[in-house]
C-alpha cells in the first residue's frame, strides 16, 4: 500500500488533507503508536484509524478533538446557551417595541444555529443543554445573595435593563471567542468558523448598542464600539466562586488575570514588536478613538468568573 | 530543519521510535511540499497570468499583515474622502451620521498607521492609489439610475468585505499574537458594518448575504423558528477579496495573494 499516494490522491480533492493530518497531532501520535507496535498485517487498520480521525468520522460519540480545543468550545457553547435564554426570556416578557422585537429575534435565531454548529463540532464532548433554569438573570445566584438585576426575573419587566445586561453579555462573549481564538491556532477549520461566529457576535453587539440608545440616527450613548469610558464606568462583578486565575472582580469590559495578553477594553497599547499607541498614531483623531479600534480578548477563567454571576448554581455552570 | 547531529544520534539508536517518527514526519513533510507543488501548478494559469503586474501581499505571516494593511489603506483613503465630500457636508445630514463617519475616519486611519508601524520589514507600498470613481461621495445612497454607489452602498462593501477578508485570512496565520490581534480588529469592522447597515435598512446586520442562514426565519417568540444555516459569518479567502478591493484600487496599485489561496 502506497499511503503517501493515497494521501496524493486525496489531495487532489481535498487540498486541506494535510491540514487534516498535520493539525490533529493526536492523529499522528496514534498513528506512531501503531507502528511502534503493529505487525505489517495491522497497517491496513491503523491508516483506516489515521483517516477516520482525521475527518472526525470515529466510531464513538467523542469529537476526537483536543481538550483544549474542546474546553474552549464548550464555554464557548455555554456562553451561547447565556444568551439564547436570555433573549428567549426578552421575547417572551413583551417588552420590547417592534424595532427591539425583530432585532432580538434575528439574535436569537443566530444563537440557536451557533449551539447547533457548535454542537456538530464537538459531538459527545459537547457540555448538556443547561435549560432556562440554569441560569438567574437577576445575579442573585439563585437567591444566595440579592438581586443586581431585580427587573430580570423569571419575566423581564425592564427593556433598558435588558438590552444594557446584553449588551455586557455580547461583548463578553465577543472577548471570549477573540481569547479562545488562539487555542484554535492548529485546527483551521475549527478556527474559522469560530471566528465567524465571533465576528457575527459583534454585529448583535453593535446592533444592541444602538437599541441602547434608541435607533441608529440617536448620538447619544452608547457608541456601536467600545468606547474607553465604558472599562471604569461598568461596575465589577466578583470572582465569588474563586475561579482560579481570574482576578478578584471581573467585569465585561475589565482586564483579564494577565493584564498584558487581556488589558482593559480601555488599552491603547497595540502590537508586541513594536508596541504602538493606538491613540497617537494619527494626529487629529478623537479622544477615544485609539481604544475604541481594537477589542480586547480575554482568558477562559475571567470569562468564566464573568459567567457563573449569573448562574443559578454556579458551582455547576461555567466548570 | 536538517540536524546532521540528532540525526547520527538517531542512527546510533538504531530503529528505536525516535527514527520511525522523524522520518515518518520528514517524509510527510515531503510530500507537504510536492502536494503543495502540484496545486499550485494546476491552480495557476501561467500562459494567461491574471495577477501579473499586480502587487504581491507576500507569504507568511507578514504576507498577511500586507493584505490587513492594503484593505485599512483602502479603507482609511475612502473615509477621508467620505469626511471631504458632500454628503458629509450637507447641512441635512443627520448628526448622527456625522458622529459615525468620524469615527469610521479615525478607526480606519489608526489601522492604516497601526500596519504601517507593525510591518518592520517586507511592508508593501504605503501608498496604494484607490479608485473611487465609481463612488458618488455628495449621494448619501446610490441614486436610482445611477452607476455610481451612493456613500452609505461604499461604506457596506467596504466593511463587509473587511470582515469576511479577516476572517478568511485567520486560517493562514502562524502566530498566535498576530492571530489575536487580527481578532481585535476584526470585530471593530463587524460593529461598523452592522452599524452601516442599520442606516441602510433596519434590522439586516446579520442578513443573509453576509452571515449563513435563510433569508426569512420566522422564529417566533418561543424560539421555535425554521433554523437553517450555520449562523456563521460567510468569511472569504484572500483572492477572493481582492477581486472585490481591486475594483476601488488604480490600474498600478491592484493586489494578489498567490500564496493564500
Amino acid at each position: 500500500m502506497d499511503l503517501f499516494q493515497i494521501i496524493n490522491d486525496i489531495a487532489k480533492v481535498d487540498p486541506e488533507v494535510y491540514d487534516r493530518f498535520d493539525s490533529r497531532r493526536a492523529v499522528f501520535r496514534n498513528f506512531l503508536g501503531y507502528g511502534k507496535k503493529a505487525s505489517a498485517a495491522a497497517l491496513p487498520l491503523a491508516v483506516s484509524t489515521l483517516f477516520s480521525k482525521a475527518y472526525g468520522q470515529t466510531t464513538g460519540t467523542g469529537s476526537g478533538l483536543d481538550p483544549l480545543i474542546v474546553g474552549t468550545l464548550n464555554l464557548a457553547l455555554q456562553l451561547e446557551y447565556l444568551e439564547k435564554y436570555f433573549y428567549q426570556t426578552a421575547l417572551a416578557s413583551n417588552i420590547l417595541n417592534p424595532e427591539q422585537t425583530g432585532a432580538v429575534t434575528i439574535i436569537l435565531n443566530d444563537e440557536n444555529l451557533h449551539i447547533n454548529t457548535l454542537r456538530g463540532v464537538l459531538k459527545g464532548d459537547a457540555v448538556a443543554d443547561p435549560t432556562r433554569a440554569a441560569f438567574d438573570y437577576t445575579g442573585s445566584q439563585g437567591g444566595k445573595r440579592p438581586a443586581l438585576f431585580a427587573t430580570l426575573g423569571t419575566t423581564f419587566t425592564s427593556a433598558a435593563d435588558f438590552l444594557m445586561v446584553g449588551q455586557q453579555f455580547v461583548d463578553t462573549g465577543v472577548r471570549a471567542y477573540k481569547g479562545g481564538a488562539a487555542n484554535l491556532i492548529t485546527q483551521k477549520d475549527i478556527l474559522e468558523a469560530a471566528i465567524n461566529i465571533h465576528s457575527v457576535e459583534a454585529r448583535h453587539s453593535s446592533r444592541i448598542r444602538s437599541l441602547r440608545r434608541g435607533g441608529i440616527q440617536s448620538a447619544t450613548a452608547p457608541k456601536s464600539w467600545i468606547t474607553p469610558d465604558e472599562t471604569p464606568t461598568t461596575p465589577p462583578l466578583p470572582n465569588n466562586y474563586n475561579v482560579a486565575g481570574a482576578p478578584a472582580l471581573v467585569g465585561p469590559y475589565k482586564r483579564g488575570a494577565d493584564a498584558a495578553k487581556f488589558p482593559d477594553e480601555s488599552n491603547v497599547s497595540q502590537g508586541t514588536n513594536p508596541v504602538l499607541n493606538a491613540q497617537t498614531l494619527v494626529a487629529g483623531v478623537g479622544a477615544g478613538a485609539g481604544a475604541e479600534a481594537f477589542d480586547e480578548p480575554l482568558d477562559a477563567a475571567t470569562v468564566k468568573a464573568i459567567a457563573k454571576n449569573f448562574a443559578t448554581d454556579p458551582t455547576a455552570l461555567f466548570k | 530543519m536538517h540536524n546532521s547531529t540528532n540525526s547520527s544520534v538517531d542512527l546510533a539508536a538504531g530503529l528505536g521510535t525516535p527514527v520511525a517518527r522523524r522520518s515518518f514526519l520528514r517524509y510527510s513533510g515531503a510530500g507537504l511540499a510536492v502536494g503543495g507543488l502540484w496545486l499550485a501548478g494546476c491552480s495557476k494559469d501561467d500562459d494567461n497570468n491574471p495577477t501579473a503586474g499586480f502587487i504581491d501581499v507576500g507569504t507568511g505571516d507578514t504576507g498577511i499583515l500586507n493584505y490587513a494593511y492594503a484593505l485599512e489603506q483602502l479603507e482609511a483613503a475612502f473615509y477621508a474622502q467620505v469626511v471631504a465630500g458632500d454628503y458629509f457636508k450637507n447641512a441635512n445630514t443627520s448628526a448622527a451620521e456625522k458622529a459615525l463617519f468620524t469615527d469610521l475616519k479615525d478607526h480606519e486611519a489608526i489601522h492604516a498607521a497601526f500596519f504601517k508601524g507593525a510591518i518592520t520589514s517586507g511592508r508593501i507600498t504605503d501608498s496604494l492609489q484607490p479608485d473611487f470613481s465609481g463612488i458618488d461621495f455628495s449621494q448619501r445612497t446610490t441614486a436610482a439610475g445611477s452607476a455610481k454607489m451612493g456613500v452609505l452602498n461604499a461604506a457596506m462593501a467596504f466593511e463587509d468585505l473587511g470582515v469576511a477578508a479577516y476572517n478568511g485570512a485567520a486560517r493562514f496565520i502562524s502566530s498566535v499574537d498576530y492571530l489575536t490581534l487580527a481578532g481585535k480588529i476584526v470585530s471593530v469592522e463587524a460593529r461598523h458594518a452592522a452599524a452601516i447597515r442599520e442606516l441602510l435598512t433596519q434590522n439586516t446586520f446579520v442578513a443573509n448575504d453576509v452571515v449563513d442562514l435563510t433569508t426569512s426565519t420566522p422564529n417566533n417568540s418561543g424560539g421555535t423558528g425554521n433554523l437553517t444555516g450555520t449562523g456563521m459569518e460567510r468569511s472569504k479567502r484572500p483572492p477572493v477579496v481582492l477581486e472585490t478591493a481591486n475594483k476601488f484600487l488604480a490600474a498600478n496599485s491592484k493586489l494578489s495573494a498567490n500564496s493564500f489561496a
